[in-house]
C-alpha cells in the first residue's frame, strides 16, 4: 500500500507494549469493547492508528471531490454489482467457460475446508513445498496458512504489512493496511526476533529494506505463487489483482505455478466495467488515483500453469438473506473502516474476526452468529460508513438490522439485554428509525436525539459522549472531528 | 452433486428479488488539453520520474549514458541493447541480479500516469519486477486520456497478461511512511521516444 508519509510524533518515555486483540473463548461472544478499552489505554498506539486512518479518509475525500462524476460512479458500481449478484450463476458459468478456453484450470470450493484441500492437492501434485503469496482476505477467511503448514508447506506472505503480521503470528487488522495498528517499535521487535534485525533500530526505511532483502531469496526459491483477486471478468475469463508493492506480480510471474483464490462475489460482467471499479477502488481506499499495480491475468504465461479456485464459503447463503445480500457488493476498499470512529479507536483485532470495522460487523455474523452476536453493538450508527462506501452498501442500516436479528434470535449476551429492552420502543417504530438513518444529511439532522440520548448506543456512551449537548449533532461532529478524532 | 453444481444450485434458489438491470456505462472522459503534460504530472505524483532529453537531438542519449554506468541491463525494447540476453533466459530467476530493465509501454494513461505492458512488451514478465529499476519507453502518441479509454484497448481481450504500472513499487505499511521498492522496482523512469519501425506491433 502507499500514501503520503504521516508526521510522526514521538511521545517520550518507555516503549508502550502493543495492545493485543479480542480474547477468544470458545462458545462465548467476542467482547469487542473489552479489547477496545485496552487499545484506548495505549495512547501512542491509539494516536498513531486514529491519525493514520483519518488521514486516509481525508485523502479519499480530497480525491473524490476532484471527480465530478464521483456519485454517478458509485451508483453505477452499485448497480453493476447488484446486477451481477442477481445473475451470479450465469456470470460464473461464463467466467468458467472463458477461463478454461484460455487454458486456466478452474476449481470450485463449497467452503473453506474444500478450498484448502484443493490448494493443497494442486501443490502436492507439483511437489511444491513452498508458496509465496500476495495478500488475500479470502485465504485469511479460510485459515489456509496454518492448514498448509500442517503439511509442511512453507507459506510466505510478500506484502510488507501482511508479512509483519505473519511473523508476529497475528491476524491482519485492516483489509488494506494489515499492520496499521502497530508502531515502528513493534515492527522492530518482531523483525529482530524473526528475521534478525537490530532490535534498537526502528528506522522505517531500515525495516522495510531488511524485509525486502530477507524475502527476496524466498521469492526466488518458491515452488508456487498465489494471489487473491479484486475483480473477475465474466466475458474474458480474466482476473484482476491490485497491489501497491508489485508483490502479486512477483508471486504470479516468478514461480512456474500460479494459483488464485477468488470469492464468487468478485465477478463483474465486462472489461469496460473495470473503468468504473478501478477508478473507485484506490481513491476510496487510500486517496490515490489507482494502485501502483493493476494486473490482468487472462491466461497462463508460456510454459506456466494457472489455477483458479472459485470459493463460496457462505456467500450463496448470504445471497438469500433479504436484508444482507447487498453486503456481497463489497470491494474490500476499507473506506468504511477508515471513517468509523469506533474502529479507529479500537483497532481491527478487537473484533476478533477476519473482517473488522463496519463491513466486518455485517459479514461476521453470517459466519458465526453466536460468536459475533455482540459486534453489531460496536457502532455509533452515525452512517458515515454508508456515505463513503464506493458500492453504496447501506452498512449502518444492516448493522441496525443485525441488532434486531440478534434480539429476535436471543443471541444478545446478558450484558446487552437491558440496553435492548430500553431500545424496544425504537425497534418497534420503523418510521422513527428510518427517519433517523435515512441518508447523510437527514441522518445528521435527526441523529442527535437518536445517537446521543438513546441507550442503544452502547459504544459511544461509555467513551466520548458530550455531557450536555444543546447544539446539533452536526456541530458536535464538526467540532470534535479536529479535537478528538485527529488528535485524541 | 459436485461443489460446482451445488454452488450454482444454491445461487439459483437464493436469487435476490427485483429486476437489477445492467446499467450503461457512460464515458465520463473530458479532454484535458495537453495529454502528455497531464500524464507527466500524474506519473510524478505516483512516484514515477521522467528522464528529460539532453538537447543533442538523440532522445535516447541520456538513457544510454545512464545504462553505461549500470551493471546488468536487460532490455525488451529493440531500441536499447542490454547486456543480459532475454532469449537466453531459461527461468525468470535468471533475472534476479538485473539492475535495470528496459521495456516499451504498449500505451500510457494520462488520468493516472500509468504505463501498460503485455507479455509481448516484457518478453519475460518477471523482468519488470525482479530488476532494481525499470525504464519505460513511451511514445507520446500512445497516451490515452482516461482509465475508461484504456479499457477499450483490444489487448484486454487478446493478451495473456496486461500489467498496468503507476509509478514504482510502494508501501506505507509501517506508520504510513512512504517507501519505494517494497518488493519490486525501486524506481520507474519514463523516456519519451516515438516508436521506431522495428518496434511497431
Ligand atoms: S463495505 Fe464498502 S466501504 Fe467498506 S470495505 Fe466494502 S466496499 Fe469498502
Amino acid at each position: 500500500m502507499s500514501g503520503p508519509p504521516d508526521s510522526h510524533t514521538v511521545i517520550g518515555g518507555p516503549r508502550e507494549p502493543q495492545p493485543r486483540g479480542a480474547k477468544v473463548r470458545p462458545g462465548w461472544p467476542i467482547d469487542q469493547s473489552e479489547a477496545a478499552d485496552r487499545f484506548i489505554a495505549a495512547p501512542r498506539h491509539l494516536q498513531n492508528h486514529d491519525t493514520r486512518l483519518w488521514t486516509l479518509r481525508q485523502n479519499r475525500d480530497r480525491i473524490a471531490h476532484g471527480i465530478e462524476e464521483w456519485e454517478e460512479l458509485r451508483e453505477l458500481a452499485s448497480q453493476i454489482k447488484e446486477h451481477t449478484l442477481a445473475h451470479l450463476d450465469h456470470y460464473l458459468e461464463m467466467f468458467e467457460a472463458n477461463a478454461k478456453a484460455n487454458g486456466i484450470h478452474v476449481h470450485w470450493a463449497a467452503d473453506a475446508a474444500e478450498h484448502n484441500r484443493i490448494v493443497h492437492q494442486i501443490l502436492d501434485e507439483h511437489g511444491a513445498r513452498s508458496l509465496i503469496k500476495s495478500k488475500s482476505m479470502l485465504t485469511e477467511e479460510c485459515a489456509m496458512r496454518p492448514y498448509l503448514e500442517g503439511f509442511g508447506i512453507e507459506v510466505i506472505e510478500t506484502d510488507l504489512g501482511e508479512r509483519i503480521q505473519q511473523l508476529d503470528d497475528e491476524d491482519p487488522s485492516h483489509v488494506v493496511v494489515p499492520a496499521v495498528h502497530k508502531l515502528r517499535a513493534d515492527v522492530a521487535e518482531v523483525f529482530s526476533k524473526t528475521i534478525g534485525t537490530d532490535p534498537n533500530n526502528d528506522d522505517v526505511h531500515y525495516l522495510a529494506e531488511q524485509q525486502r532483502e530477507t524475502t527476496r531469496p524466498l521469492i526466488l526459491q518458491a515452488d508456487a505463487g498465489m494471489t487473491g483477486c479484486n475483480f473477475a471478468i465474466a466475458e474474458t475469463g480474466t482476473f484482476v489483482v491490485c497491489t501497491n508493492e508489485g508483490n502479486a506480480d512477483l508471486s504470479a510471474n516468478v514461480p512456474p505455478l500460479h494459483i488464485a483464490s477468488i470469492g464468487i462475489e468478485k465477478l463483474i460482467p465486462r472489461i469496460e466495467h473495470l473503468g468504473v471499479f478501478v477508478r473507485l477502488l484506490s481513491r476510496s481506499a487510500l486517496g490515490t488515483p489507482i494502485t501502483q499495480y493493476t494486473s490482468h491475468f487472462r491466461a497462463p504465461r508460456e510454459g506456466g500453469e494457472m489455477h483458479v479456485v472459485l470459493v463460496d464459503n457462505g456467500r450463496s447463503e448470504r445471497l438469500g438473506m433479504d436484508e444482507f445480500w447487498t453486503s456481497l457488493k463489497c470491494i474490500r476498499c476499507g473506506a468504511c473502516m477508515n471513517t468509523c470512529p469506533v474502529y479507529r479507536r479500537s483497532g481491527g483485532l478487537s473484533y476478533g474476526a477476519t473482517y473488522s470495522g463496519p463491513i466486518g460487523i455485517i459479514l461476521d455474523p453470517t459466519f458465526n452468529r453466536t460468536k459475533y452476536s455482540a459486534l453489531p453493538f460496536s457502532s455509533s450508527l452515525n452512517g458515515s460508513c454508508s456515505n463513503v462506501c464506493p458500492v453504496k452498501i447501506n452498512i449502518h442500516e444492516q448493522i441496525f438490522a443485525w441488532r434486531r436479528v440478534m434480539a429476535e434470535t436471543h443471541e444478545i449476551p446478558l450484558m446487552k439485554q437491558a440496553m435492548m429492552k430500553a431500545a424496544g420502543e425504537l425497534l418497534s417504530s420503523p418510521a422513527l428509525y428510518r427517519a433517523a438513518v435515512s441518508g447523510a444529511d437527514a441522518a445528521l439532522r435527526t441523529l442527535p436525539k437518536f445517537i446521543v440520548y438513546n441507550r442503544l448506543n452502547t459504544w459511544t456512551r461509555a467513551r466520548e459522549m458530550p455531557k450536555a449537548p444543546d447544539h446539533t449533532f452536526h456541530d458536535w461532529w464538526k467540532a470534535n472531528r479536529e479535537k478528538t478524532e485527529v488528535q485524541p | 452433486m459436485s461443489a460446482r453444481d451445488a454452488i450454482l444450485e444454491r445461487i439459483r434458489s437464493h436469487r435476490p428479488s427485483g429486476e437489477h438491470p445492467l446499467p450503461e456505462s457512460p464515458d465520463f472522459t473530458r479532454p484535458s488539453g495537453d495529454v502528455q503534460a497531464r500524464f507527466v504530472e500524474r506519473l510524478e505524483r505516483m512516484g514515477g520520474e521522467v528522464l528529460p532529453p539532453d538537447g543533442s537531438g538523440d532522445m535516447l542519449a541520456p538513457l544510454r549514458t545512464r545504462l553505461a554506468a549500470a551493471g546488468r541491463v536487460c532490455s525488451a525494447a529493440p531500441e536499447i541493447e542490454g547486456n543480459v540476453d532475454l532469449d537466453a533466459i531459461a527461468r525468470p530467476h535468471d533475472l534476479a541480479d538485473v539492475d535495470i530493465s528496459v521495456a516499451r509501454a504498449a500505451f500510457g494513461v494520462a488520468e493516472t500516469g500509468s504505463v501498460l505492458f503485455t507479455e509481448a512488451e516484457l518478453r519475460v514478465n518477471a523482468m519488470a519486477y525482479l530488476a532494481q529499476h525499470l525504464v519505460v519507453l513511451v511514445d507520446p502518441a500512445d497516451i490515452v486520456e482516461s482509465t475508461q479509454h484504456a479499457y477499450r484497448s483490444p489487448l484486454f481481450h487478446q493478451a495473456r497478461y496486461v500489467a498496468c504500472h503507476s509509478g514504482p513499487s510502494a508501501t506505507a505499511d509501517i506508520e504510513g511512511v512512504l517507501i519505494h521498492g517494497a518488493q519490486g522496482v525501486r524506481s520507474l523512469t519514463v523516456v519519451f521516444v516515438p516508436r521506431s519501425d522495428a518496434s511497431l506491433r
